[in-house]
């Protein structure tokens, strides 16, 4: 094969936008816990994030999340058209700080929980979660 | 417009003061999430609970914001304190404006 100018130009192309789409995808994401951190370092431990390794069906994910000592937890998909997913903020009258929820999965992805804790600092936990029928419709 | 919206919830019907309780709650609703599209290929527009909230005698119990990844028929599960016998009020927040709410008693044993 002959590399002619243009061909080369457009192998460049194909690579950059290759190495640029998956950034795209979880700058999203990074930017929704940025949003609810507050660009606060995020570190690791005391909240357990439960969900199952395989969704048969993405349309309805069971996932529950649990950290105690935390003021609110949020959840993200980090592989979804919008990663947002909750904001569990827990009141003076709650007995545990944990919550279950169902919740869409476009596809195979990690879903993270971010735990905001009583002394302000944040910590994440994450687990991929296999979907088998996405579940955003089309 | 969301039609035939019902809330469910499960609450203990008395507890010791000062226990833990398990609610559960259900709201029968499309959640629809912007993004799918009719027959027609037109995008069907969002349509959501935004906000949901539980209070015992005044006081949060909890305050979840929803984004159009919860799915349908939003469900949710958490713990409460029951200090003394009161009310818990749920209440839900459509986007379209409306508010839904459900209230349980609950007696000390």
């Amino acid at each position: 094969m002959k590399l002619t100018r243009r061909a080369t130009l457009l192998m460049a192309m194909g690579t950059a936008a290759a190495a640029v789409l998956p950034f795209r995808a979880s700058a999203a994401a990074e930017d929704a816990i940025a949003t609810f951190t507050g660009g606060a370092t995020v570190g690791a431990g005391g909240l357990t994030l439960t969900a199952p390794e395989i969704a048969e069906n993405g349309n309805t994910v069971p996932i529950s999340v649990d950290a105690p000592g935390a003021v609110s937890i949020a959840i993200f998909a980090v592989g979804n058209p919008t990663p947002d997913v909750a904001i569990f903020n827990f009141g003076a009258l709650s007995g545990s700080q944990s919550a279950s929820t169902r919740i869409r999965l476009a596809g195979t992805q990690d879903v993270v929980a971010v735990a905001k804790m009583a002394d302000g600092s944040f910590v994440k936990a994450s687990q991929e979660v296999k979907v088998t029928i996405g579940g955003c419709g089309g | 417009m969301a039609e035939n919206v019902t809330p469910r919830v499960r609450v203990p019907r008395s507890a010791a003061a000062g226990e833990t309780i398990t609610i559960k709650t259900l709201i029968s609703h499309p959640m629809e999430s912007g993004q799918r599209k009719d027959s027609d290929g037109n995008p069907i527009p969002r349509s959501i609970i935004n906000r949901f909230t539980c209070e015992f005698n005044g006081e949060t119990v909890i305050d979840v914001q929803l984004e159009p990844a919860i799915s349908t028929n939003p469900y949710f599960e958490f713990e409460s304190l029951v200090p003394e016998a009161g009310t818990f009020v749920f209440t839900w927040y459509d986007d379209d404006g409306s508010v839904y709410t459900e209230s349980k008693d609950i007696a000390i044993a």
